[in-house]
């Protein structure tokens, strides 16, 4: 099982918590893992084929875009990062 | 001169080598030639202060005698190296270099008839810019560190930093840059201060509610370092202002509250060249990274375009802990100290998230988009949707 890190944006939509763990063994299954249980994060992260452009994706510290995107190996240690723009600064 | 003293001189001139100022003209110049991977002779000045002030050569090292023995392995780690040494008249300068190979340097050399003699040749020399002793009282944990120093403090002095809002971020910014000396601040900000504002924005005050938050940010940062020049522009940066403001500085801190300016920010920074440090809180968490052009990724590689709305709530919707971004503002003060003194590794390509409820600091590594439309292989970033009507929420 993978860890998956959200950030406090996504939060609301897996219950509050901070982070979840994911069944998978690429990127694609882990996140279908969690939609099927967090339906809300489907619209968010991946509203169509694609990821969202305004989140990225990291596989512990590497941003998927520059690995194998959806495809990107998922191990039972690894962690997966959503992280989405923030704005605050006020 | 005792009989003691003409001994030990004696003794220093057999063991010394001593050169005369033409000679060190003369190998200096042939080392400039040589260009910068080839610098094999230092030149240490080892007069007191006042008379360094009074004039050196270009390009030495000033290691008062009295300091020698403490400080010249930080001043010249490289024992190889040809050390040249000179002082006013050429006597200190032999006694100095005794020590020197005493210290296991292999090839100390004194300059004979010292800075005298070489003026008297015609040889160039240099006056330092010299501080006020209330700058030297001011700065002097500034002095005391090799990195930073007499002359990173000058550098720190004629230096011009924007931010991007005088407010969480920019505050706490904004009050260290000042008292670290940055020459020149603007700030850009056209709100005024609320008293919602207060639980976090340190630069404003009870009795400032009301006033303009870059006035108020100027009072104070006056008030705090006379050595520093704030310029104020009341109004909100978009296409039509950016490129004037921007011209004016060397660094960016971005503290603002709004994806529509981060996009125009960086677009317009691109194409001036400037870097910019960049920072965002929410709640108990922030990032900062430093989007330096040419060399890392910009905003847009990124994030391509900004979230809907709903999922990018601002600090007067989803609240923030007030010192979260003191922590966020001081860590972007100490990256904007690094690009301007040119030390340390900048947070070029390395985005630094902070939990302040787990107390952890993290780093993702970022990576250039070479299909980015801002910076990419067939950019334009002058032309580019900012994303007004996307993302249009009021904040403050």
């Amino acid at each position: 099982m993978a860890m998956v890190r959200l950030a406090p944006v996504l939060r609301s939509s897996v219950g509050g918590s901070k982070q979840v763990s994911a069944e998978g063994k690429n990127l694609t299954e882990v996140l279908n893992d969690l939609f099927e249980r967090f339906p809300t994060l489907k619209e968010q992260i991946q509203p169509d084929g694609n990821l969202s452009r305004f989140i990225n994706v990291y596989v512990n510290d590497q941003d998927v875009r520059y690995l194998q995107g959806l495809e990107t190996n998922v191990g039972p240690a690894d962690t997966v990062i959503l992280l989405p723009a923030m704005a605050g600064g006020r | 001169m005792g009989n003691a003293s003409r001994e030990i001189m004696r003794q220093a001139r057999r063991q010394v080598p001593e050169w005369s100022p033409s000679q060190v003209h003369e190998a200096l110049a042939v080392q400039h030639e040589a260009g910068p991977e080839n610098q094999e002779i230092v030149v240490v000045d080892v007069r007191e202060k006042h008379e360094w002030n009074e004039g050196h050569i270009p390009g030495a090292i000033h290691v008062p005698r009295g300091y020698l023995e403490l400080q010249i392995e930080e001043a010249v780690p490289d024992k190889s190296k040809t050390v040249v040494l000179y002082c006013a008249g050429g006597v200190r300068s032999l006694i100095a270099g005794v020590t020197l190979q005493q210290m296991g340097y292999q090839n100390p050399i004194s300059m004979s008839s010292g800075f005298e003699q070489w003026k008297g040749n015609g040889y160039p020399f240099v006056q330092p810019r010299t501080m006020s002793e209330a700058q030297s009282k001011r700065y002097s944990r500034h002095l005391l560190i090799p990195e930073v120093g007499e002359q990173g403090q000058f550098k720190l002095l004629d230096s011009r930093v924007l931010l991007i809002g005088a407010g969480g971020l920019g505050s706490p910014a904004a009050y260290y840059l000042a008292a670290a000396g940055v020459g020149t601040i603007g700030i850009i900000d056209s709100d005024v201060v609320e008293e919602s504002n207060l639980q976090r924005q340190i630069l404003h005050n009870t009795k400032r509610v009301g006033q303009y938050k870059a006035e108020s940010a100027r009072e104070t940062l006056e008030a705090l370092n006379p050595d520093v020049k704030v310029i104020t522009h009341i109004e909100r940066l978009d296409e039509t202002n950016v490129t004037r403001i921007l011209a004016d500085y060397d660094v960016i801190l971005d503290g603002t509250d709004n994806f529509p300016t981060r996009y125009v920010l960086n677009d317009a920074a691109l194409l001036a060249h400037k870097p910019v440090v960049h920072g965002s809180v929410f709640r108990f968490e922030g990032q900062l990274t430093v989007f330096k052009p040419n060399e890392g990724p910009c905003y847009r590689c990124l994030y391509p375009e900004p979230p809907p709305p709903e999922l990018a709530p601002s600090c007067a919707e989803a609240g923030v802990l007030g010192v979260l971004p003191g922590i966020i503002g001081l860590l972007q003060a100490t990256e904007t100290i690094k690009l301007l003194l040119g030390i340390g590794d900048p947070l070029v390509g390395r985005l630094m998230t902070y939990d302040g409820l787990a107390g952890e600091f993290s780093e993702l590594r970022l990576f250039r988009d070479p299909e980015c439309p801002a910076c990419g292989e067939h950019a334009h970033p002058e032309n580019l949707p900012t994303y007004a009507e996307f993302c249009a929420v009021p904040a403050r």
